[in-house]
């Protein structure tokens, strides 16, 4: 069953086509992964499905609902929720507070502090302190289970790899690995290629603001998938530049 | 995909900066200014008065809008200039100097009291900067109430005007507001035309941007503030001839910023030519709605209001986004040949 | 000289109400409303019909006052001070400015030039006072002023830290993109921040038609003083405006015995020392917002 489905999306940075003519759909439960190198369009994509971008022209349907002009607050009562591309943390509130922050939405659903520190539990000691003092693992950690809070059905969660070393990296993906599995769906923006194919069950390349490559994670090589990222095949193909 | 640069395109475009449209526009500018020195010799007393304020307000709009729509300055506060060119047009005639030469060197003195002044208050930002300078305006206010010559808010007159005949002393005033407008104008659209002009209109567009460019962006605003501040305190000096008597509280009163406010918004702000517009516009309004005293005040408010939420590019700026005419050409036009915007059209599409 | 001082000090709390409004409409919304004197003084005017015209007991009159300026303000916000916000900086200072116009001349056109005051409401409250040791008088009123000053800025510290819509303005405040996120709509925020502000305004207007007459222009020299007190506590800090306004308050009745103009030189005049201080000695100007550290509500990356 589809929960999401986006039609021939296109979004503008000023007269910049960051994203042309995109369409996908994701099935409920699935975990999908977004690569692409840097300027592909993969942030502003995660971005307008959250609201936080405006869209030129295109569709998204939630649930068969089309939710293309809807504002983001109102995207995330309806189950959208956003983890932020540098995490965005309320720095003068305290972990508790931001993850209060996160339920605002009044979304109903099985969500609480107390579980968010059950996946995340190097924040117990934390939850006092103001985010503007956390590591950069504390804040994406904070940062996943504001999102958490709010109930999503789908979580989006972009490039939160960035700026951590590899040991952190590995811990949250190990927390979200539960999330993975338990039925939520997932598009997460990943930088690194081996990571996001081991988490993900599908992968969609971006290059240029379209589609480079779509299919199973299991049934695609790394080798098609850099192809894709760098445009390789293209260029062989020797069509006009 | 090779990037092409203009230059070596078959067909280059060229740059340029004026338009027919505007060429004409400035030779009739001095041909009207040219005739207007007649106005004297061809109109009574009671239009030559009218015309000396339009002219008075054309300076205050241009000076303020080249603050705020150029300099991105909004100032509450303006009125301290136009104040201090009165009272020191008052103080010089009283110590024995000609009232019209007065006048001009009111407008130094008030140039080189803003000097200072930039120092200290360019640091503040936004609203801080807007409320900062009335509050300056305030406390200078009081300061001159203190001067044994103004006798607080009873004023004084500029007496020494009394030295010459009605009818010249009404011809000489016009002359003189007719010449500071021309050059002020000039000034203006000679120092937007130059390097410094590009960088006005850059910090105008993106502050940040301009200061990462190199512009020397504080040094700029300098250069505006100090200008407004003359042009303002002639303006304010003017009045006063015209006027002849001065009461502290007429000349720092916030009115003159929400008259300055009125016409820029109104005409188009950081447009050349909406200065002029809007200050026309007001005298046209004044001249009719004027006697309508608290209405007229409260009209003025509301279209003020009325122009920010709906229409905040003003007039101008409307005929502009509309017509793309520029009369007074302060920016550049990039002229490509046509097969060049054909071509780039046609490789976008694939 | 310390009879001026405990004069000062009481004042002060006076502007610490008049303040509040301006200071958290600031932080919030990062808009300087130029008509927050003309609110206050339109407040008064208001409580002043109510209670001379329509002959309610005061706090009859307040009360309603209060939420018609609350309504005011949710208006103001979602009509006026959203669309200006949205065009830049300079915007919002030329339309408040506009509505400060209209507010303060139609003020003139219904009621004309005369001074009124609520003084009448309030019989012996104008005047009574409390005699200490040493000859000095303290006045019953300026103490309730000053009282209800921090009884105000206290309830305002506790909303903000405690509320859901305190966490949720102090959200929207720091980073709006971010808070729509979560699921809060920034206008409706921004509105009730707004209508809040309108109370506080309110409760000063009718506090300055306690404590002195009022007029249609009397508008501008508040907002003068709101913005003096705010800036002198450290724009952005709630007890900064009692501060702010202390300080205010002290130079303004010390100018006030050496000069008749003194109340309102040494006003101004201390505000831009202490400016230029900041400006130029920056750490010195920070003693304020360090010692309120702890108590400062609003994070702003980019304050001054």
């Amino acid at each position: 069953m589809n929960i999401l489905e986006l039609e021939n999306l296109t979004a503008r940075h000023g007269l910049l086509e960051a994203v042309r003519g995109i369409s996908f759909a994701v099935r409920k439960g699935e975990t999908l992964a977004l690569v692409g190198a840097n300027g592909a369009g993969k942030t502003t994509l995660l971005r307008t499905l959250a609201g936080a971008h405006a869209v030129a022209s295109g569709h998204i349907r939630l649930k068969g609902e089309d939710v293309t002009g809807l504002a983001s607050h109102k995207r995330v009562r309806r189950g959208i929720a956003l983890v932020p591309e540098g995490r965005r943390m309320f720095a003068a509130m305290t972990v508790a507070e931001n993850l209060k922050l996160g339920a605002m939405a009044g979304r109903k659903g099985d969500w609480s502090i107390d579980k968010i520190i059950e996946i995340f539990p190097n924040l117990q000691n934390r939850i006092n302190h103001k985010t503007g003092h956390l590591s950069g693992g504390e804040q994406q950690a904070t940062a996943i289970g504001r999102a958490l809070m709010s109930n999503p059905e789908i979580l989006l969660l972009d490039e939160v790899s960035l700026g951590l070393s590899p040991l952190i990296v590995d811990r949250v993906y190990a927390s979200l690995d539960g999330l993975m599995k338990s039925g939520t769906t997932i598009i997460l923006v990943e930088q690194d290629l081996s990571r996001a194919m081991a988490v993900a069950d599908r992968v969609i390349c971006m290059l240029e603001g379209r589609i480079a490559l779509e299919g199973e994670a299991k049934a695609l090589t790394r080798d098609q998938v850099t192809e894709a990222y760098f445009g390789l095949r293209r260029a062989a193909k020797g069509s006009a530049a | 995909m090779s990037l092409d640069t203009i230059d070596s395109l078959p067909n280059a475009g060229s740059v340029e900066r004026w338009t027919r449209s505007s060429r004409m526009a400035v030779w009739g500018s001095m041909i009207v200014l040219v005739g207007l020195a007649f106005v004297p010799a061809a109109f009574g007393a009671g239009a030559v008065d009218r015309m000396t304020a339009l002219f008075i307000y054309v300076i205050m709009a241009a000076m303020w809008n080249a603050l705020a729509g150029f300099g991105g300055l909004v100032s509450v506060g303006q009125q301290v200039f136009f104040g201090l060119g009165a009272y020191f047009t008052v103080r010089l005639a009283d110590k024995g100097v000609d009232p019209f030469f007065s006048i001009v060197l009111a407008g130094v003195i008030v140039a080189a009291i803003s000097y200072p002044l930039s120092f200290a208050m360019l640091r503040l930002k936004g609203g801080e900067f807007a409320i900062g300078m009335w509050v300056v305006s305030a406390l200078t206010h009081l300061l001159v109430n203190l001067d044994g010559l103004i006798k607080g808010e009873t004023g004084t007159s500029l007496i020494s005007l009394n030295a010459y005949a009605s009818g010249d002393r009404r011809a000489i005033i016009f002359w003189l507001a007719l010449a500071a407008m021309a050059a002020i104008l000039a000034s203006l659209f000679v120092l937007l035309r130059s390097k410094t002009g590009a960088a006005i209109q850059a910090i105008r567009d993106n502050e940040e941007a301009a200061q990462a460019l190199g512009v020397n962006v504080m040094g700029t605003k300098r250069l505006l503030f100090v200008l407004a501040a003359a042009g303002i305190g002639i303006a304010g000096a003017l009045w006063l001839a015209s006027a002849t008597s001065f009461q502290p509280k007429t000349y720092f009163s916030v009115q003159w910023t929400a008259y300055m406010i009125f016409m820029v918004l109104v005409g188009g702000i950081g447009t050349f030519e909406g200065a002029i517009l809007g200050a026309l516009i007001f005298f046209v309004i004044e001249t009719w709605f004027g006697s309508l005293g608290v209405w007229y005040l409260i009209g003025l408010g509301l279209v003020a209001l009325i122009f920010s939420l709906f229409l905040p590019r003003g007039l101008w700026g409307a005929i502009e986004n509309r017509f793309g005419i520029s009369l007074m050409p302060v920016g550049y036009r990039l002229n490509l040949p046509a097969k060049i915007t054909k071509e780039k059209a046609q490789r976008q599409g694939e | 000289m310390i009879n001026q001082i405990l004069q000062g000090v009481m004042l002060g709390g006076y502007y610490a109400l008049i303040a509040c409004g301006l200071a958290f409409m600031f932080s919030v919304m990062r808009i300087i409303n130029l008509a927050h004197g003309s609110l206050a003084v339109a407040s008064a005017y208001l409580i002043f019909v109510l209670t001379e015209k329509a002959k309610l007991p005061l706090a009859a009159g307040f009360v309603i006052a209060m939420i018609a300026m609350a309504i005011v303000g949710w208006l103001i916000q979602r009509l006026i001070l959203d669309r200006s916000a949205r065009g830049g900086q300079l915007l919002p200072i030329l339309s408040t400015f506009g509505l400060s116009m209209v507010i303060d001349n139609s003020l003139f056109e219904q009621f004309g030039a005369d001074t009124r005051s609520l003084a009448n409401a309030i019989g012996d409250l104008s005047w009574a006072s409390w005699e200490l040791p040493g000859g000095i008088y303290l006045g019953k009123l300026p103490v309730l002023i000053f009282a209800t000053a921090v009884v105000l800025l206290a309830s305002l510290q506790l909303m903000l830290s405690h509320t859901t819509l305190g966490r949720a303005i102090r959200a929207t405040a720091e980073d709006p993109d971010t808070a729509g996120l979560m699921g809060i709509d920034a206008a409706k925020v921004n509105a009730a921040a707004a209508a809040i502000a309108m109370v506080t305004v309110t409760i000063a207007g009718m506090f300055l038609a306690m404590r002195a007459t009022f007029e249609p222009y009397s508008g501008a020299p508040q907002l003068l003083f709101a913005f003096e007190a705010a800036v002198i506590g450290g724009a952005g800090s709630l007890w900064g405006t009692l501060i702010g306004g202390i300080v205010l308050g002290i130079a303004q009745t010390v100018g006030a015995s050496l000069h008749p103009l003194g109340f309102l030189i040494a006003g101004h005049a201390v505000f831009l020392v202490i400016l230029l201080a900041r400006l130029f000695l920056p750490d010195l100007g920070l003693l304020p917002a360090k010692l309120l550290n702890r108590t400062k509500f609003l994070y702003r990356g980019d304050a001054a």
